[in-house]
């Protein structure tokens, strides 16, 4: 067979991500259409730079989720095709079966693997961490920001000591000593999985009971109901095989095998654990910031003055008037973790040495560059577009929430 | 560059000017039809509520609407020659030399990075192109002409070195470096103190007649126009309404909005219970929702059906018999301008019932670090309030009075339990509460303590309806069983602020600022309060809604029984609600007595000179001309002896420098009228009224 | 002024102290020791061999007072074998004469930074070299990127809105989401590449080492600078918009200032006290980049002593890395706070 040309590569690429186009045809209309009762999701149609931005998100977040429903991968991301090592984009695939797929779309690596397929995979590693490594940063940040920033004081300076400890620490330095099999082997990140997603938990829980401790009759269901199965899911997270912490000297029991639905390798939970700590201190900063800010306000006063208690006030009075400047940095954050992962990708730092996310690919494609472009240019095109977009999304969210 | 040559026609000239400004959906006009001139040397005052378009106006004739405004009609002629037409060159020869303008806010107005010196030489350099020698010193005369001590150290500072008061005579000194032929001025006392405005409002008219300047003074206080300016344009919703001499617009208006107006605002001789005010029904329109015809119909008592509301727009008509006096309404001449204001039903005066609140030899100290940035250093000890001492009954208005600094903030902090007392007690119903911080109150007592806010922005949570907000503040104060229980109680509420019932279901953001007030209200009495601490309620609304919200609060109080401690810094207001005044300064309570003992004589000097400051919008009021020199002391600094010693004019009475050295001991002179100073009795009786209403 | 830097200087002390022992414990966990053990001796080496080795050379002991000598508080250790006497602060073997005349204490306070397990070598000689050839980097990044970033940042915010605003602001977003790994290896592929063929530049930074120019350094700057320039830019470009709304701003033109002058007299001053704080910052990001970029041009720098010190666990290379790098952030934050002050004549003069 020919190799294929350029437009009937560019025209297969884009048949291959059909789910990915109706997909977003179908959210977009659908946004567009109800955009005036969507409050700021819906006002962010009204931007350009906005769209743009969501629009690229929105094509990663299909992609992603698309191929790891190994919807629109074409070859097994690790298997190597003898033959096809360091080909160009369009290269037919010799003895290929039926049902096979006859070309490596976009080349193939220097271990002979289907670089579209790796591109499409790697978007799905960065998809499953990013975002809910945000969102654990976010309950750190923010159940440590609100009081910082509240009471002040003593509990302030430790705390904003403690977050300019971790920010004055370089972010690659820490990762080469946290993220190490060797680490891994010490129970370390399952001591730190154990902290940090222990916010979660106290979040919820103070909310919920701040808010309904008047009620007692819908309090006194709600909150063990609640709480049960965000502890539940807390100890499924951070307890793996029957154990939390296992080491070869000790070991502590977790929750019984039975219970436990899913186990998170060694290898993710230290990546994970450690871009939630490197994370966190950021949105600490911010949120105290905001909480002082706004607790000068005359509502908070008037909380004040009829009794309420401090986490009321802070968290369903001062919180929800946060949300313009959280949300976007929550796009900005997302967008800097998924930098972060390439970082570790890029060093090999803690995923297996074959995972096709898109730093590991770079650092892969990189060492032949001067001669194959193709491995190594589609992996950082992704992760441009991917950050550029939730950038922009950032930026239109903070141009429309200003114009309120 | 140099000045235009001479003119001899109107300074400006502004004829059937139309402002719009353009957002994504639609064009907003700011400013309709709108017409005034200023002749050589006259002070024109331009009046309304906010959102009137005087503002925009100002900009208009700057030629400084931003990229979104527009003048879609009409000409702004400056001596003559209209400013939409010159280049952008001969407008900056005008803004600044010309023109000048005086804003709001003196701290913003000036670049807090640049010496003061060098912002005012900036001028003449600029436009005369004189050497820095001769700027700096035209600069020092004026600084020395705007009554600013030590001009050569104010010339090498930084503006946040300034106060308040001085920072706005620098902005004055700026504006009049180039002695411009016209100047405008947008609220520029706004953000002042009563006393410190007095003494700017004296300085602009001093160096107006001095300079042979021209102004547009534009103010929402009606009593300050009449102090400054010699012609009058009323604005209503982007028209000018009505346009003439002070006193023809004063004494003979001519537009029922000009007359309900006045009617709304508290003029010596009204009161809350023989003559309470009138409140404009209803609502300013929203500039794209104004109403066909005349703008001011739908509010209007003298409304006509198919005529003010005829899809037309209504010409300018002059007033026969007064000079340049010109209204904007249909029927001005059928309308009986004389006849008695129907007086809204009168109310019997309600008897103080039991004491309730006592408060005795009250004290309350800060420890604050002298310099905030660096931390450490020695601590200074703040005395915001000192040996506090008073009654309040059951069914009582207890006025506090004090400018910035003066402690009433303070004050209930402490009532509230937000802080602590340092010393002295705080009784409410004989149980003592000044060292129960608030976490530790029962229900009971902090459902009976409540507090209405100041700002009406600010005072609600955004974030959570209206409905919600007063069933939270339901739930707190235990009141109610259930959820419906506490929602038919929530509208209960809403009915009695006034408000419609749909309210409880929208967002803080879909309400006007008096609405927001009013919400603010009904969760202050969501628990039954009997005490009120109201802090400044209406001084951020418009003039037209303060009414309706004050007399909202007499009317729950009349009800409810409620002890009302309204704190304010405006006297008018306070002289109409209020039985007893409390008049504090830096922390201290220099008078205290029923509102006549205390708006008559003997005054303390401090009251007397507060007294003469207020604005009043009557011609008819005659009032001794007081102006106090410099700035309130800080409070982080007091003077020794008494508090007002660097201010007072009486200081030269008291023999042996005894005001510098010691601290009045308050006293009693009769009927619970009590003051705090050294001034002998002879003395005190020699004093005469300030206020004076001439015979009619 | 004196009282606010002795403070800080305080405080900075405490990080540091904090940091290195968290360095300090993450690279003697038991695990860590193993493998330097096994690097060092050999693959195969018994449960046993591990623990003797590691006693035999000083990795024994407690955490806090294996910490206490080597910042030098505590007297460094001594061990007598049949051979002589080893120590932390004897060379090799040393008799007990020798032994006796050597030092007691040897930690960072005395100047003794250690000994490289990975090079062989001084870590303080190791050290010094290769932050010389960092310091050229940084110093060409951020000649290039400070002005440029501010330029942009000025330019854009001076007119809100406008075209020019519209693209520079795009381009700043543009660079913020591309992190050093993607520019360097785009530009790599684009401008040295036999592919592409424009073969502009150098695709390895080594020869810079020892003599820098144009073609051989020009990418790694870039690279390292593009990336911060956009969020330097971005801040600076806030700044001025908001700076520009000021109503001083507004009282400057209506004075008749032109506007060539309102950007340069009244705003600028006013807009670069926000940045000044941000690029001080940047510091901690910047190292990251250095790192990348010494990674990906094969410039033997710090970065480079960074990666070689971690992956070996070089434990004393690793503490000094680690000593050096936070030293330079707080520093810079030491700098950007009497910056800020020295700018804001609010805080200065009160």
């Amino acid at each position: 067979m020919e190799p294929l040309g350029f437009f009937e590569i560019a025209l297969r690429i884009i048949y291959q991500l059909s789910p990915v186009w109706i997909s977003m045809v179908i959210l977009f209309a659908l946004s567009i259409g109800f955009k005036r009762r969507l409050g700021l999701y819906g006002k962010l149609f009204d931007s350009p730079i906005g769209m743009i931005g969501f629009a690229l998100v929105m094509f990663w977040v299909f992609t992603g989720i698309y191929g790891a429903m190994d919807m629109i991968v074409t070859h097994d991301p690790l298997s190597q095709v003898s033959g096809m090592k360091n080909k160009l984009p369009g290269t037919p695939v010799p003895g290929a079966g039926e049902g096979e797929y006859p070309y490596y779309l976009l080349g193939g690596d220097n271990l002979a693997r289907d670089v579209f397929s790796r591109l499409v995979k790697g978007a799905w590693e960065v998809i499953k961490i990013a975002p809910m490594a945000a969102v654990f940063a976010f309950m750190v940040g923010i159940t440590l920001g609100l009081p910082a920033g509240y009471y002040g004081g003593k509990l302030d300076t430790f705390l904003s000591f403690a977050a300019n400890l971790i920010l004055a620490f370089p972010v690659i330095l820490l990762f080469y000593l946290l993220v190490t099999p060797e680490i891994v082997a010490t129970g370390v990140p399952n001591y730190m999985a154990i902290v940090l997603f222990i916010f979660p938990i106290i979040f919820v829980g103070v909310l919920l009971n701040s808010r309904y401790y008047t009620r007692p009759k819908l309090r006194n269901w709600l909150l063990p109901v609640v709480l049960g199965t965000i502890i539940w899911f807390y100890l499924q997270l951070v307890s793996n095989g029957g154990y939390l912490i296992n080491t070869p000297e000790y070991a502590i029991w977790g929750l019984p095998r039975a219970m436990d639905m899913f186990d998170i390798p060694g290898g993710i939970l230290v990546v994970f654990v450690s871009v939630v700590f490197v994370n966190s201190p950021t949105v600490f900063r911010i949120v105290r910031g905001l909480t002082l800010d706004i607790k000068t306000r005359d509502y908070v006063a008037a909380a004040q003055t009829r009794g309420e208690g401090p986490w009321y006030i802070m968290l369903w009075e001062i919180l929800p008037n946060a949300r313009g400047p959280l949300i976007v940095d929550f796009c900005l954050r997302i967008g800097y973790t998924t930098i972060l992962l390439g970082t570790l990708g890029f060093f090999g730092l803690g995923l297996p040495p074959e995972s096709p996310d898109w730093g590991s690919t770079i650092n892969d494609g990189r060492k032949l560059l001067s001669i194959y472009l193709h491995p190594a240019l589609p992996p950082a095109f992704a992760l441009l577009t991917l950050v550029l977009g939730l950038n922009l999304l950032a930026d239109g969210l903070r141009e429309e929430s200003l114009k309120d | 560059m140099t000045k235009m040559a001479d003119y001899n026609g109107p300074i400006l000239e502004i004829d059937k000017l139309s402002i719009s400004f353009f957002t994504r959906l639609r064009e907003i006009p700011a400013v309709m039809d709108f017409s005034v001139a200023v002749q050589p040397g006259e002070a024109v005052g331009l009046v309304g509520e906010s959102g009137c378009g005087k503002s925009t106006v100002a900009l208009g004739v700057m030629q400084d609407l931003g990229k979104n405004g527009r003048i879609v009609g009409g000409t702004i002629k400056f001596k003559g020659r209209d400013l939409s037409e010159m280049s952008a060159e001969e407008l900056r020869g005008i803004r600044g030399n010309e023109i000048a303008m005086i804003y709001q806010e003196p701290m913003a107005s000036l670049n807090p990075a640049m010496r003061i010196g060098k912002q005012l030489m900036e001028v003449p350099v600029i436009h005369e192109g004189v050497s820095e020698k001769e700027a700096y010193q035209r600069a020092l005369e004026v600084v020395t002409d705007v009554r600013l001590p030590d001009p050569e150290r104010i010339l090498n500072s930084f503006p946040h070195q300034l106060s308040g008061g001085q920072q706005q005579r620098i902005v004055i000194a700026m504006a009049l470096m180039s002695k411009p032929s016209l100047l405008i001025l947008d609220e520029p006392t706004t953000a002042l103190d009563v006393t410190v405005e007095a003494a700017v409002v004296e300085l602009v008219k001093d160096l107006g007649k001095k300079y042979g300047t021209s102004m547009l003074f534009i103010s929402h206080n009606l009593g300050l126009v009449l102090e400054t300016c010699d012609r009058i344009c009323v604005m209503y919703s982007g028209e000018a309404v009505e346009r003439g001499s002070i006193h023809d617009v004063f004494d003979e208006m001519q537009h029922p909005y000009t007359q309900a107006l006045f009617r709304s605002i508290p003029l010596p001789g009204a009161d809350k219970n023989a003559r309470p005010l009138v409140a404009i029904p209803g609502n300013f329109p929203l500039p794209h929702e104004r109403p066909p015809g005349c703008n001011f119909g739908p509010r209007c008592d003298y409304f006509e059906e198919g005529r003010c509301d005829a899809d037309r727009v209504i010409p300018m008509a002059p007033v026969h018999g007064n000079d340049r006096h010109e209204t904007r309404c249909l029927r001005f001449e059928e309308i009986d301008w004389n006849a008695p204001l129907t007086l809204a039903d009168q109310k019997e005066k309600m008897p103080p019932g039991k004491v309730i609140l006592k408060m005795e030899n009250l004290k309350k100290y800060y420890e604050v670090a002298a310099n905030a940035l660096f931390g450490g250093g020695e601590k200074k000890v703040v005395k915001a309030n000192e040996t506090l001492s008073f009654e309040a009954r059951e069914s009582e208005t207890l006025a506090i009075v004090g400018e910035s600094g003066c402690g009433k903030s303070t004050f209930a902090k402490v009532l509230m339990g937000l802080e602590t007392a340092t010393e002295g007690q705080i009784l409410l119903d004989n149980r003592n509460i000044e060292q129960i911080p608030i976490e530790e109150r029962d229900t009971k007592t902090i459902s009976d303590v409540q507090m209405v806010f100041q700002n009406p922005f600010d005072t609600l949570n955004p974030s959570m309806t209206v409905g919600r907000q007063i069933m939270r503040a339901l739930e707190i104060f235990g009141v109610g069983g259930s959820e419906a229980e506490r929602r038919r109680r929530m509208l209960e509420l809403l009915d009695l602020v006034k408000l419609p019932r749909a309210f409880a279901d929208r967002m803080p953001r879909q309400l006007s600022g008096g609405q927001k007030q009013r919400v603010g209200i009904a969760r202050a009495f969501a628990g039954g309060a009997r005490i009120v601490v109201a802090d400044e309620p209406v001084s951020a609304l418009d003039v037209s809604v303060q009414a309706a919200v004050t007399d909202l609060l007499m009317e729950i109080q009349r009800k409810e029984k409620t002890t009302l401690l309204f704190i304010s810094h405006d006297l008018s207001i306070v002289r109409y609600l209020s039985d007893r005044v409390m008049v504090m300064y830096l922390g201290h309570v220099v008078e205290l007595g029923t509102t006549d003992q205390v708006f008559a004589p003997p005054y303390h000097p401090y009251t007397e000179a507060l007294l003469s400051a207020v604005p009043i919008a009557d011609t008819s009021v005659v009032k001794e001309h007081i102006v106090l020199e410099g700035d309130i002391p800080s409070a982080m600094n007091p003077p020794p002896g008494c508090p007002f010693q660097t201010r007072c004019r009486w200081k030269s009475e008291v023999p042996g420098g005894l005001c510098e050295r010691e601290v009045p001991p308050v006293r009693q002179l009769g009927g619970g009228h009590q003051v705090k100073c050294h001034l002998s009795d002879e003395v005190l009786e020699r004093m005469k009224p300030v206020i004076k209403v001439a015979a009619e | 002024m004196g009282l606010f830097i002795l403070r800080r200087s305080g405080v900075m002390l405490l990080t540091a102290l904090c940091l290195t022992f968290i360095v300090f414990f993450l690279t003697n966990l038991y695990p860590n020791l193993e493998k330097l053990a096994k690097t060092q001796g050999n693959f195969r080496m018994s449960d046993e061999a591990v623990a003797s080795w590691l006693d035999a050379n000083g990795y024994g002991g407690s955490m806090v007072s294996k910490y206490g000598q080597w910042l030098g508080v505590l007297p460094g250790w001594t061990r007598e074998t049949e051979k002589g006497v080893t120590g932390r602060c004897i060379t090799g073997t040393a008799s007990a004469e020798q032994a006796a005349e050597a030092p007691t204490f040897c930690g960072i306070l005395q100047g003794d930074w250690g000994y490289s397990t990975r090079f062989k070598d001084e870590v303080s000689d190791i050290i010094s070299e290769r932050l010389g050839n960092t310091g050229l980097l940084m110093f060409w990044v951020l000649m290039l990127m400070v002005p440029s970033a501010l330029l942009i940042g000025v330019l854009a915010g001076m007119r809100e809105g406008t075209a020019t605003d519209r693209t520079l602001s795009t381009a700043s977003i543009l660079t913020t989401a591309t992190p050093e790994y993607v520019s360097g290896v785009i530009f790599i592929a684009v401008f040295t590449s036999s592919t592409v063929g424009l073969k502009w530049f150098k695709g390895t930074a080594t020869s810079a080492m020892d003599n820098p120019n144009f073609e051989n350094f020009f990418l790694p700057v870039l690279t390292i600078a593009l990336y911060g320039m956009g969020y330097i830019a971005r801040m600076t470009r806030a700044s001025m918009t908001e700076v520009m709304t000021a109503q001083y701003i507004r009282t400057a033109r209506l004075k008749g200032v032109s506007f060539h002058n309102i950007v340069l007299k009244h705003a600028l001053r006013n807009a670069l006290i926000a940045p000044f704080t941000v690029i001080m910052l940047q510091f901690p990001w910047l190292l990251n980049g250095v790192v990348i970029v010494e990674t990906l041009f094969n410039y033997k720098g710090f970065g480079w002593v960074l990666v070689e010190a971690a992956g070996n666990n070089d434990i004393e290379l690793l503490l000094a890395v680690s000593v050096v790098s936070v030293v330079v952030v707080l520093v810079t934050q030491l700098i950007s706070d009497i910056g800020y002050v020295y700018l804001n004549p609010r805080i200065r003069i009160s």
